[in-house]
């Protein structure tokens, strides 16, 4: 392989909230950059490039929004490339940036997601009737409930790992000043009581609806070696894809999301991934999905997720914390959930967590997944510069 | 290896829709399946080994989200494939791809585009590009925008709107050529220059037609290309940048940003046999002839060029399958391709593609 090494040298995101109404989108954006700048020691000028991403441009309303956001990237004079690969794309941007840099292309590029769901409202925007095909009606959340239901059934998990899952990430998030959600008196019984919205999924279970944006600058071996912070030396990445729907998809378990996850831990030398990695941000948007993707990802066996999240081990003082950000169940301005795992991946390597950070974390997995369970990226960062290449 | 560690990249085949106005037979995914399939067994690499797949599509063309998930279904991405998708024309998705064979651990790609135009209002839905806060409330079209365009390079240059239809007629009489044209013709700029101005200077030549299609090419590196293609068209250089939208901070007579891109993808001599630009308008030929810097006996989009076939997400992709298919039969040993984004020229793609 003729790859570079990369690393991530700055990291910058907003403060989560359901309205940022004291920003416009430019607003917004130049937010998560200028932190992100400002941590790896870098003015506008320094970067070659900016590779930008964010879910449906129906979100917001605009077409592709990275156009008129140009000036405000910082990007006139410079390549802007634009990544759209539904939930996932926050991972995807990542992972286009972090390529531009591995390639030799270019030696500093800003990547920058972002949603402003309050502009909109995105079960609705994602619920359009298109002409010939079956309308959908129920936003995401209508779609993975049956998803849920059949996972349960074939592991016979218990009906409060769900609940267990939305206690943990949200009393993680209070630790966490950018997460969307602090809500300090969570607990089984007020999840519980919380209404149904897709059986089993109750409001409280399900993410909230942010505004946000995260930014990177991802920067070249001698980038990183001169950076003023700790960088997150890239060991690994991948993205997969398979089609929605067809005869015999398993959707609780996707084998897109299997082997990606195979890939990434081959390029990082990973072969337990409960035992080698400290940490993992991985997109939890409903709080099952935290049992379905310890299996998917390889942490946990077939049917055996949910006892791991029963046994606390995914909790911030377990044995393999996920989400000690608080995840996406406390922040999801969706474009930018996926680039939130991965830099928050990156911060736990780098140490710069504040009150969420896992103690003596060396190497973290960002993972995010999009669509009908079917697009997947992830990376694997670590403290140490990558042997090989 | 080439110059500078820069992998030798190649294209090594094309396929395009045979397109039409308004498509009211096909779906997108019927519509990108038999254009793929050509692209990849043109290619003669099987696709299974074909190392990584990237589109290029806009949601608002259909009105709802995530066009491209349904794009899988014609590539056949089981087992799961590399993929990727970029919301630009399949030009950048291009580049992307190109970037991928860099890194080194794959040799070839597969780059398709799409979109049906003919669903909505393709001008005004290009309204919400603007910035949304200042711009487009006030409704303006990307004719609009582009006649403002076209006002400021005939103001600068000194010319008339017959400089726009010279190049519209000389489209449209190249697009005879093109079984693939959905607007061709043999009317001269005289006669083109009697029909009413929608806005002004534009007419309705000036302005490529609404086009449905799609668009596929396959890329492959050094020893892969030169197996499975004859004369494989090889990417010398390629770049893009953009510019400021604001209409206020840019000089719209000219491109900087195409200037910079063709600067950077090498092309600045001027042996060009042939260049395929992504010219919407008849002014933006004129603007990138000038910001490219291409000679006066170029052969300036022999297939008609948009103003013959816009087929909107691949236009931009179909620019590098046309100096490529030239390349590939040896009509011509060196062209530029060149694709924009955005309104009034925003953002422009350039790459150097030459034979053996």
């Amino acid at each position: 392989m003729g790859a570079n090494r990369c690393a991530v040298v700055g990291v910058g995101q907003t403060k989560h909230a359901a309205e940022r109404l004291d920003v416009s989108m430019p607003g917004l954006v130049r937010e998560a950059a200028l932190e992100a700048l400002e941590d790896a020691g870098m003015d506008w000028g320094d970067i070659d490039a900016v590779v930008m991403g964010k879910a449906p441009d129906t979100f917001e309303g605009v077409v592709m929004p990275e156009l008129f956001l140009a000036d405000a990237l910082g990007a006139a004079g410079k390549p802007l490339l634009r990544v759209h690969t539904a939930g996932s794309v926050g991972g995807s941007t990542a992972i286009v940036a972090a390529k531009l840099v591995e390639a030799g292309i270019h030696e500093r590029v800003l990547t920058v997601a972002f949603e402003k769901q309050s502009e909109s409202n995105a079960t609705w925007g994602l619920t359009v009737e298109m002409p010939f095909q079956a309308p959908l009606v129920a936003g995401a959340g209508g779609y993975f409930a049956p998803l849920i239901r059949a996972y349960i059934h074939r592991s016979g998990a218990p009906d409060h790992i769900g609940m267990l899952v939305a206690v943990k990430d949200r009393l993680a998030a209070l630790r966490n000043p950018k997460a969307h959600l602090h809500l300090p008196d969570i607990d089984l019984a007020t999840v519980e009581e919380s209404f149904m919205l897709w059986d089993p999924l109750r409001y409280l279970e399900a993410c909230p609806s942010s505004d946000g944006a995260m930014a990177m600058v991802i920067g070249s071996e001698q980038v990183a070696e001169a950076a003023p912070n700790p960088p997150a030396w890239v060991h690994g990445m991948a993205m997969r894809s398979e089609p929605t729907m067809f005869a015999g998809r398993d959707q609780i378990d996707p084998r897109a999301g299997r082997d990606c996850a195979a890939d990434v831990y081959a390029q990082a030398g990973i072969s337990d991934p409960r035992r080698d990695l400290d940490v993992a941000e991985t997109y939890v948007p409903f709080s099952w999905f935290e049992p379905m993707w310890l299996e998917n990802l390889g942490f946990a066996g077939p049917g055996e997720g949910w006892k791991l999240t029963e046994q606390g081990a995914t909790a911030p003082d377990g044995d393999i914390p996920w989400n000690p950000s608080g995840g996406v169940l406390s922040s999801n301005p969706i474009g930018a959930s996926g680039m939130i795992r991965f830099g928050e991946a990156a911060q736990q390597v780098r140490g710069r967590c504040g009150d969420y950070q896992v103690d003596g974390v060396r190497r973290a997995l960002g993972h995010a997944y999009g669509g009908g369970s079917q697009f997947f990226a992830m990376w694997v960062v670590g403290t140490d510069k990558p042997d090989g290449s | 290896m080439g110059a500078n560690g820069i992998r030798d990249v190649a294209i090594v085949s094309f396929a395009q829709s045979r397109y039409v106005a308004r498509d009211d037979r096909h779906n997108e995914v019927e519509m990108i399946i038999p254009v793929v399939r050509e692209a990849v067994e043109r290619s003669g690499i099987p696709k299974e080994k074909i190392g990584f797949t990237i589109s290029g599509s806009c949601d608002y063309l259909s009105g709802g989200p995530f066009t491209f998930v349904a794009g899988l279904d014609a590539v056949g991405a089981w087992p799961p494939i590399r993929e990727s998708h970029v919301e630009m024309d399949a030009a950048f998705a291009l580049y992307e791809a190109w970037v991928a064979i860099q890194v080194g651990d794959l040799d070839s790609a597969l780059v398709y585009g799409f979109g049906k135009s003919s669903m909505g209002d393709l001008h005004r839905i290009l309204t919400l590009q603007a910035d949304p806060y200042y711009v487009a409330p006030l409704w303006p079209s990307a004719v609009h925008l582009a006649a403002l365009q076209a006002q400021a390079y005939l103001a600068e240059a000194g010319a008339d709107a017959r400089a726009l239809a010279e190049v519209a007629a000389r489209s449209q009489r190249s697009a005879r050529s093109n079984p693939n044209a959905v607007r061709s013709g043999d009317a001269t700029a005289e006669e083109l220059l009697t029909e009413p101005e929608i806005a002004t200077p534009l007419r309705a030549a000036d302005i490529a037609p609404i086009t449905d299609g799609a668009a596929a090419v396959v890329i492959a590196a050094g020893d892969v290309a030169r197996d499975v293609c004859e004369r494989p068209a090889w990417i010398r250089g390629i770049d893009h940048r953009i510019d400021s939208q604001a209409l206020g901070v840019r000089q719209l007579h000219t491109s900087r940003s195409a200037r910079q891109a063709a600067a950077n993808a090498g092309a600045g001599r001027d042996d060009f046999d042939v260049a395929e630009l992504h010219a919407q308008f008849s002014h933006e030929e004129l603007i990138l002839r000038d910001a490219l810097g291409l000679a006066p006996d170029v052969d300036v989009n022999p297939s008609g060029g948009p103003l013959a076939a816009n087929p909107f997400m691949s236009a931009g992709l179909v620019r590098f399958g046309e100096v490529a298919s030239r390349i590939h039969d040896g009509r011509a040993d060196r062209g530029l391709a060149h694709a924009a984004s955005g309104p009034a020229l925003q953002q422009n793609l350039v790459a150097v593609v030459e034979g053996d």
